[in-house]
């Protein structure tokens, strides 16, 4: 664990690897030290956002650095509820990333399904999760190499070792494999992002229309 | 709900801003609220206003509202020419307020009292021009109603606070979480030397031109939270300073953060103005 400087209003936690970080999510989520506003689970880090006048920075780094975490953490979260996400598996990029993957387009559906997938952090948009394979298969997409100006809400798409769902309409540049129906994102539901840091997700191949 | 004051003009961007959304950040949804925290809670407590009661954002004046009741408002930030600033003012149904461009600065607050009563999106009635969140800019001919009036009365009648600053504005910076990703060379520039502010610059942050920071390594970071007054530089070398609508998670390492008491006063920041970033003491 490395503790980053990040102004008078912010703590960067650094850690080895994704589970660790939701590990350390998940302890300070359940006990979080005095004069934290907020914290941001991202890819190797987590950022505490310090209420500047409350906060004694000392005081919530050695908070952090002795909080009681355990292993295995992935699907525990969220209720541990598994959510699935039906999927038209159509998307404009599925060719390609077959020929990219060297899986073929049907071998790249086949894999994507056949495994759960961890929800590892959200950003980019309101209840965009950054979702992790949870198998052995090694998913490294790269983006595109100019992102489309317009990518449809719904869209299931893959970036990097990350899939995710864009929750509304926006620019993107990750590779369109399909899309769904289920909102991801509805402010009407609480909490109003269904991927969450921490939940499980099964996707799950259906035809158009159905 | 009856309407306290009408928009007659809402000037390049009238937003409607309280405290944020703090607290949400994990499901991808960022703070928002008021970019100058410190003026927004001024013009609150001038008209006796709760912490966080929702109040009007002015972007370079502009504004005109009819009141359609009587209503009790106070201005603080950039001081407009026609309205009073720092000082609460009583409009009788019918008067109308004009807020003239400001020759210094660039928000003005406008608190109503009892607060601007718009339908709060997860627990905010700030506009998140990042992400979409919120109530729209105000457009000419909406229709404003503000809360029931809170039972304190305003206890200060005029606030004496320092304006935003016409000239170079020099802010305290530290050492970010990637500084070791820029060589000595970039931060001794960035402490040392003026970077003007572009008119690219918005909620999201104060788009930087000046000397660009050389990175001493190479290499993409994974996606990391970010914080308001994050210095972040993306491949241009330029840095980008956050405001309250910056994204959760940013790609591109941050070399500095300005100090948080600071930030208010670069969100007065104009196009053209100078920022002097300085190392804290």
């Amino acid at each position: 664990m490395r503790v980053l400087p990040c102004g008078t209003s912010g703590l960067l936690v650094e850690l080895d690897a994704l589970d660790d970080v939701l590990a350390l999510y998940a302890a300070l989520e359940d006990d979080p030290p005095a004069g934290v506003l907020d914290l941001v689970p991202a890819a190797r880090t987590l950022l505490l956002h310090l209420d500047p006048e409350a906060g004694d920075a000392a005081a919530v780094e050695a908070a952090v650095r002795g909080a009681r975490t355990r292993r295995g953490v992935r699907g525990t979260r969220a209720g541990g509820d598994l959510v699935e996400v039906p999927v038209v598996y159509d998307g404009e990029d599925l060719e390609e990333i077959g020929e990219l993957t060297g899986w073929g387009a049907d071998g790249v559906v086949e894999r994507h399904t056949a495994q759960e997938w961890t929800v590892a952090f959200c950003g980019f948009a309101p209840g965009f999760g950054y979702l992790v394979a949870d198998g052995d298969e090694e998913w490294q997409v790269p983006r595109r190499s100019s992102p489309r100006t317009r990518v449809p809400a719904g869209s299931v798409a893959l970036a990097g070792e990350f899939t995710g769902v864009y929750p509304r309409e926006s620019p993107g540049g990750w590779q369109l494999l399909g899309r769904t129906d289920l909102p991801v994102f509805d402010l009407d539901r609480d909490p109003p992002a269904l991927l969450v840091p921490g939940a499980r997700v099964r996707f799950t191949a259906v035809r158009a229309g159905s | 709900m009856t309407t306290a004051l009408t928009v007659l003009a809402p000037g390049p961007l009238t937003t409607v801003q309280d405290a944020g959304r703090p607290g949400l950040a994990a499901l991808g949804v960022g703070r928002s609220g008021a970019c100058d925290r410190a003026s927004y809670a001024l013009a609150n407590r001038l008209v006796g206003n709760e912490v966080g009661a929702a109040a009007l954002e002015v972007t370079l004046g502009g504004l005109a509202l009819r009141a359609e009741r009587d209503v009790v408002v106070a201005l603080a930030g950039a001081r407009c020419p026609g309205a009073p600033h720092d000082a609460v003012v009583a409009l009788r149904a019918g008067e109308e307020l004009r807020l003239g461009p400001p020759e210094a600065g660039l928000r003005t607050y406008v608190a109503v009292r009892g607060g601007v009563d718009v339908p709060a999106v997860l627990g905010s009635r700030s506009t998140d021009v990042l992400s979409g969140l919120g109530p729209a800019a105000l457009r000419a001919g909406d229709a404003l109603a503000a809360g029931p009036a809170p039972s304190r009365f305003p206890d200060v009648d005029v606030a004496p606070v320092p304006e935003p600053a016409a000239g170079d504005v020099v802010v305290r910076v530290l050492p970010g979480p990637r500084r070791d990703w820029f060589t000595g060379a970039a931060w001794a520039a960035l402490t040392t030397g003026a970077y003007a502010v572009t008119s690219e610059s918005n909620r999201v942050g104060v788009r930087l031109e000046g000397a660009a920071l050389e990175r001493a390594r190479d290499g993409e970071l994974p996606s990391e939270g970010m914080v308001r007054g994050a210095l972040q530089v993306p491949p241009s070398g330029e840095p980008v300073l956050f405001l309250a609508d910056h994204p959760v998670t940013g790609g591109y390492p941050v070399i500095g953060c300005v100090v948080d008491a600071d930030v208010d006063r670069c969100a007065q920041l104009r196009p053209g103005q100078r920022l002097l970033l300085r190392p804290a003491r």
